[in-house]
């Protein structure tokens, strides 16, 4: 039998796009229109439908730009301009990026500690563990002008302060991941290795380590994204000049909205191909692994 | 007999450090460097009561279940007292980190301006802006469960949309819904509303077919099978978008305020006090946030409990 078209997946997809661009384009004509009619009004003019029409998507600070002109904006701020200039979307990518990569690389490996302590521990775990679930139900990021501030007076500045914030947003689900994954090893392997008298760290390496993979690489694309949010957040406070963050910020202070729609783009691709690279290299694990795609 | 000797002798340590960190005198520990001494024997004696309380818990699978906040408690005791223990004792400038005391003070001298605070970030823009995205999209996985032709075009959507700092359209929202609460409550409708939707899709298909079944040939109403199978099988999923959300919630209503607020809320007043320098004033209201957001996620587990008593995750939670 064959799948009718409405319920293949391209066909969806497509249709889902197609449907959010028309809704982008009506809202852009709707909101910018209101704009302009109000400026006709203002200086007294007559207006028709077709010039708003036509002027709709061409407004300079629109309220809504609509796509086309978003990534004409991003496309010039990418390849038209040079990398070390500061208008360079790329250049404010990769001041994220780092801070991001820092910060999901610190965050990972605290969340694989704390995670090893608390199954190796049982006080720790009654103790910290609580702690470890209040901690994400705290808004953290307000604490980022703090840390920003503090780290500030201890003269380390750049993208420490920032990678500290994304460390704090991409641990917890590390952790968690980790804790069931360390504690999902097989009891007949367990047992097995303790009859052949296997030290904790031996138990520990070959059993666990081993068990916990895919429950680690699963929490991984969700640390990587929380710590892209953490970076670009962590940019607002702190008056920095680059990031996406700034962009963001600038853009909200002049009223750029080409611009502040640009630097969304921008986020949503870098979160969307981060995701993407440790989604490839967790297939890559669970291939070598033995997984079948 | 020893042992008991030692625990009591533990929690007396702990009380003198407790104690001493809060009545010395400004920079005891630039004067006297002894002090060392009892912080270590300090952190040492909390290290063994925790040990001997979680030893005691887990030989008694029946104690009540307010007992097991003791070690969490007794924790969070420590870090406080080594945090208040430091900065009093190296007379730390409040600038760079207030002392534990000076916080708990600010938050009783400046009770109207955080409640003032609270009611704007959390009473009208939190709540307007959770209700609206959780309840739209628990409605729209209703109609992405009865259609394959939404399911397959959201979920990928939803899935990308996960991958986004969706934070970053504050300052969108704040342009088009001006600056008072409810362009922060658009903000929170917009980041609540996938993982919402996500989690209600899959709890709805998650019903076991021989319920399904069952209730078909009980003739059950569609009405009767949502209310009898689908809702109660997909409650688990929906309390865990609920509790995701209360602190996604929060979070973005205070990052919305960065962009731009009329005076007060708990974003704006975070980000003028640091301009000023009044960091114990920034501290007390991140106490607040914190306490806002826990118990918000506390009173959701809470009720997750009651309402969920039947299923597995709860009762295996439970000893």
């Amino acid at each position: 039998m064959q799948t009718p078209l409405h319920h293949r997946s391209w066909f969806a997809v497509l249709s889902t796009v197609i449907a959010v661009i028309a809704i982008w384009y009506l809202a852009a004509l709707w909101l910018n229109g209101q704009q302009l009619i109000k400026t006709y009004e203002r200086k007294n003019q007559s207006w028709q439908l077709t010039d708003i029409v036509q002027q709709a998507y061409a407004v300079k600070r629109p309220m809504l730009p609509p796509p086309h002109q978003v990534v004409q904006e991003w496309v010039k701020t990418v390849f038209q301009t040079k990398p070390s200039s500061k208008r360079s979307l790329v250049f404010h990518t990769i001041v994220t990026l780092q801070s991001t990569l820092l910060g999901f690389a610190l965050g990972t490996v605290l969340g694989i500690l704390i995670a090893v302590g608390i199954v190796h521990n049982r006080t720790l775990e009654s103790s910290f563990m609580p702690w470890v679930i209040a901690s994400q139900t705290i808004p953290i990021l307000a604490i980022a002008p703090i840390i920003v501030v503090v780290l500030g007076a201890m003269s380390i500045t750049g993208i420490f302060p920032k990678a500290v914030i994304a460390m704090y947003l991409s641990f917890f689900p590390v952790t968690i991941g980790m804790v069931k994954g360390l504690r999902s090893a097989d009891r007949l392997h367990m047992e097995l290795m303790q009859t052949y008298f296997a030290s904790s760290s031996q138990l520990f390496w070959k059993v666990r380590w081993y068990s916990a993979q895919p429950y680690l690489f699963a929490s991984l694309k969700i640390a990587i994204a929380s710590a892209l949010v953490g970076a670009i957040v962590a940019e607002l406070p702190t008056g920095s000049q680059g990031g996406l963050g700034a962009r963001l910020l600038s853009g909200s202070y002049y009223g750029q909205t080409v611009q502040i729609w640009s630097a969304l783009l921008m986020a949503s691709l870098l979160g969307a191909s981060l995701v993407f690279c440790v989604s490839v290299l967790e297939k890559l694990m669970l291939r070598k692994r033995g997984y079948q795609a | 007999m020893k042992s008991t000797l030692l625990t009591a002798l533990s929690v007396l340590i702990v009380l003198v450090q407790v104690g001493a960190s809060l009545t010395l005198s400004e920079g005891f520990m630039t004067a006297a460097p002894a002090w060392w001494l009892l912080l270590i024997f300090f952190v040492a004696s909390a290290t063994r009561l925790m040990n001997e309380m979680t030893r005691w818990l887990d030989a008694q699978p029946n104690a009540n279940r307010l007992f097991k906040l003791v070690v969490p408690g007794l924790f969070a005791v420590v870090l406080l007292t080594i945090w208040q223990t430091l900065t009093r004792g190296y007379s730390v400038p409040s600038v760079l980190l207030p002392a534990p005391s000076d916080i708990v003070l600010a938050l009783f001298n400046n009770g109207p301006v955080l409640w003032a605070d609270f009611k704007q970030t959390f009473l009208k823009a939190v709540l307007a802006g959770y209700v609206i995205g959780c309840v739209s999209g628990f409605i729209v996985a209703q109609l992405a469960v009865k259609s394959r032709f939404l399911e397959l075009g959201l979920v990928p959507l939803g899935n990308f949309v996960s991958a986004i700092p969706i934070v970053g359209i504050a300052p969108i929202m704040v342009m088009w819904f001006g600056f008072d609460w409810p362009s922060k409550a658009a903000v929170i409708v917009v980041m609540t509303f996938f993982p919402m939707f996500i989690n209600t899709l899959t709890g709805l298909q998650s019903v076991d077919a021989l319920h399904k079944d069952l209730m078909h040939t009980y003739a059950a109403k569609s009405a009767q099978k949502f209310t009898t199978t689908q809702l109660p099988q997909a409650l688990p999923y929906i309390f865990n978008a609920l509790k995701i959300n209360a602190t996604l919630a929060l979070i973005g209503a205070i990052v919305a305020e960065f962009f731009g607020t009329p005076i007060v809320g708990m974003g704006f007043r975070i980000s003028t006090e640091v301009g000023r320098m009044n960091m114990d004033m920034v501290w007390a209201t991140i106490v607040v946030a914190a306490l806002a957001g826990s118990i918000s996620y506390g009173a959701l587990a809470l009720l997750e409990r009651r309402l969920l008593f039947w299923h597995a995750s709860v009762r295996n939670a439970q000893p």
